[in-house]
């Protein structure tokens, strides 16, 4: 493993000064690196590295940075390879606990990519969703994370990302577009087909170094918080052949990648190794655009909600509001249940407020049908 | 001038000293002390990681080369900074098309030395001409050397005058750690403590003020932000913010220092009117007493014969200063040879919010364009002969009378004029 030039590469010198003196000032934070940082963890960790040089001090910057959201309780730190969650387990493993809804250090999480096994899902009504989406990250073995990487190494990721997508065929054939050479009408169109993703400003990414060298290395398929981010979605309310597409693709690029002698992060407690510890297990958020007008403002939508186990946000996707009553609707939960039990989650519970929905329209009451949790 | 690390064994803890290591702060050495670099060496070749700046606009672009690079990406400080630390802003912000900014800062004192391959060219280009391997930069802050300092109050609103100062043995803004930063503020902090007569005053910490207290220091226009400037945020001054930030000002209100923003220590003094000459007298004195202060606890500030005061942006090293005036001219400002007078008066104008800002009506920002090369005496007389002019011109105008551009003012007074830099 090579070290990484960027980051706090002084740490060592950092070791003369006491604790005391270089522990953050977290008195105003509210994120989840904060609720678990104590000056023991701190002493305990502080002079530890991961064979490629990430640190402690790399992990939190990010949650030191931004001491939280009025509304989302944030992770506050990030890995920098897939040996940071071992070197940092200390740390990492309570805020895992916290963020995963009580997930144990020592809980096994199953991956299931079986589409097969997803009961309906074809059968959403289009006059209320009107697309469906599921995606996940993928990081390639070998490599440092987004936040820790060099120019060099991302761009050997983006190479070997492109080889074996353009090895793709059949439904799966497509293009690789760069963004650092990505043409004007190229942007336009892929602006319009919502593919195009922007160089993240949202200070929690880039107070972790993950827009560095923009746009080195970043094309439509690859790197932008994750090294891959996999996206299967299309209008209407399929999302059975969504979830198909999903899993079959996935499955198929990551045997090209197997074969490169570069396979995916993944392990038996932690599922797929992403960058941010909310996106461990299967990584993956799968949801709706769904027209809700009544539903969401009846008094009972948020616990509706969160006993169906999903979550909303405006159509922007996270911190956007909603507009013309639409939202999007997508699983909470990540670690601990599979990619088929998630996406189940979705559609069971999708179908059930359009339900509601209907329901309101005429005038009925839907107290019967909130599901007991 | 005594060797720096020599310097730093009076009256400071020994684990800072320890850190340091063996051997002149001026040496370099290979991020070679394990097999895993010299892995990663073998793994990616500099031009693997050499940055593609093919859209981009700034002086650390231009200056940039393959072969630059592979010299310098292995080599790191003493406190373990890189190359591609201190480039990394310029890599993150191709630049305006026509702002051309540095594109490159410093990490500690001793980037300027372990990377002088690509910051002497960077420093040649944003100053002029001023070469730091064979010019000295002259110091002067002796301001009863200033004259006419006295501007014309119709047309003067405001005078000021700002630099900066960083602390020895402190790394600077980008890489400083937490304790670091914090060191910084407890010295300065403590000196600041030690002054008396009209430049005793208070300090604010960014962190723990009061709402009453922000909304004050708000208005009387001192309170500084949490940078959003990508040119700064993307070389990592804002990280922990506020920790260890603030502000202090004197009773009067005439004598400003802002702790670890851009930089350990930026110094203003300012006031109301166009009494250039006292707002200068102040700044000096000022400047002087802090530097006493800190000299008894054994510190000192980065300086030396070739760079003169060391800050975090190579734009503002040598004084460091900007000597400026909130001026009022409808009538030059509309005429064609504004720009031109400018420029040969060597100084430049910004809106009144500061760089980056447009005027808002007929009032200007008009300060010296020079940082190096030149001393604080001579660039604020300079400031002080040029704004003259300029009301000169503003007057000639009102009476119907013509101007006159008037002819360059010379570079590098103190030296030859190397003919062929201009």
């Amino acid at each position: 493993k090579a070290i990484m030039p960027f980051g706090n590469t002084h740490n060592n010198f950092k070791l003369n000064y006491k604790v005391e003196e270089e522990f953050p000032d977290l008195s105003k934070h509210n994120n989840h690196m904060a609720k678990v940082l104590t000056k023991d963890i701190y002493a305990k960790l502080r002079d530890k590295q991961t064979p490629s040089g990430y640190t402690l001090d790399d992990v939190i910057q990010t949650g030191v940075d931004n001491p939280g959201h009025p509304f989302i309780m944030t992770v506050g730190c990030v890995a920098g390879d897939e040996e940071s969650y071992e070197i940092f387990k200390e740390l990492l493993d309570p805020i895992i606990s916290d963020r995963h809804g009580g997930y144990k250090p020592t809980d096994k999480h199953k991956t299931d990519l079986n589409f097969e096994n997803l009961k309906g899902g074809d059968d959403l009504d289009p006059n209320y969703v009107l697309s469906s989406r599921v995606r996940t990250g993928r990081s390639i073995k070998g490599y440092t994370l987004p936040p820790h990487n060099s120019r060099g190494e991302r761009r050997a990721i983006e190479k070997l990302a492109v080889e074996a997508l353009t090895s793709l065929d059949g439904e799966f054939k497509g293009k690789y577009y760069p963004l650092k050479s990505m043409t004007d009408a190229e942007q336009e169109q892929l602006i319009s087909d919502h593919f195009l993703f922007d160089k993240p400003v949202s200070p929690l990414l880039t107070c972790a170094g993950m827009a560095r060298d923009w746009p080195d290395g970043r094309g439509i398929w690859a790197d932008e918080e994750d090294h891959l981010r996999v996206i299967s979605m299309q209008k209407g309310g399929n999302m059975r052949e969504v979830f198909r597409r999903f899993c079959v693709g996935l499955q198929k690029i990551e045997e090209i990648f197997k074969k490169h002698n570069h396979g995916f992060m993944w392990n038996e407690h932690l599922g797929y190794i992403l960058t941010c510890p909310s996106n461990l297990g299967t990584g993956l958020r799968g949801g709706v655009h769904v027209k809700l007008p009544k539903l969401s403002t009846h008094p009972k939508f948020e616990e509706i909600l969160t006993r169906l186990r999903l979550q909303k946000r405006g159509t922007g996707g996270v911190d956007t509001a909603s507009v013309g009553g639409v939202f999007d609707i997508s699983n909470a939960d990540r670690l601990g249940s599979s990619e088929v039990e998630q996406v189940q989650l979705v559609v069971d519970g999708v179908k059930l407020m359009v339900e509601m929905e209907k329901k309101l329209e005429k005038g009925e009451a839907i107290d019967g049908m909130i599901p007991a949790q | 001038m005594a060797n720096s690390f020599t310097r730093m064994m009076t009256g400071r803890n020994t684990a800072v000293m320890m850190a340091m290591g063996a051997g002149t702060l001026a040496s370099a050495f290979l991020l070679n002390d394990n097999t895993a670099a010299a892995e990663r060496r073998r793994f990616y070749p500099p031009s693997a990681d050499y940055p593609d700046l093919r859209k981009h606009n700034n002086c650390m672009a231009s200056a940039m080369t393959p072969t630059i690079y592979a010299h310098l990406r292995d080599k790191a400080t003493p406190n373990n900074w890189t190359v591609d630390q201190c480039i990394q802003t310029g890599v993150d912000n191709p630049g305006h098309p026509f702002i051309k900014t540095v594109g490159m800062v410093a990490g500690d004192e001793e980037s300027y030395e372990v990377f002088a391959e690509l910051f002497d060219p960077v420093i040649k280009d944003r100053h002029n001409g001023y070469d730091p391997r064979t010019m000295k930069h002259p110091t002067d802050l002796d301001s009863s050397k200033v004259t006419s300092g006295m501007f014309d109050e119709r047309y003067v609103l405001s005078s000021r005058v700002r630099t900066g100062r960083s602390i020895r043995g402190l790394s600077l803004p980008p890489a400083c750690t937490r304790s670091e930063r914090r060191e910084v503020e407890r010295v300065v902090v403590t000196a600041l403590s030690g002054l008396k007569g009209e430049l005793a005053g208070r300090y604010y910490s960014l962190g723990e003020m009061t709402e009453r207290e922000q909304q004050q220091l708000i208005d009387e226009h001192f309170l500084f932000d949490k940078p959003v400037s990508p040119l700064l945020t993307a070389a990592g001054m804002a990280r922990d913010w506020p920790d260890a930030r603030g502000i202090w000002h004197n009773n009067q209100k005439n004598f400003l220092i802002w702790i670890n923003e851009e930089d350990h220590t930026r110094v203003i003094s300012m006031e109301k009117g166009g009494n250039m000459k006292r707002v200068f007298e102040r700044f000096c004195q000022g400047l002087k007493k802090v530097e006493h202060l800190i000299q008894e606890r054994g510190w000192e500030f980065m300086w030396n014969e070739r760079l003169g005061y060391i800050l975090t942006c190579p734009s503002n090293l040598g004084t460091g200063l900007r000597a400026g005036v909130h001026i009022r001219l409808p009538l030059l400002s509309k005429d064609p040879r504004f720009k031109k007078i400018l420029e040969n008066l060597r100084l430049q104008k910004r809106g009144t919010g500061g760089v980056d800002t447009a005027a808002t009506g007929d009032t200007f920002d008009i300060s010296n364009l020079d940082r190096l090369g030149k001393s604080e005496v001579e660039l604020v007389q300079l400031v002080i002969d040029g704004v003259n002019y300029l009301i000169e011109c503003e007057k000639r105008l009102e009476r119907g009378q013509d101007i006159k551009i008037p002819s360059p003012i010379a570079q590098f007074k103190s030296f030859p004029k190397q003919r062929d830099e201009l």
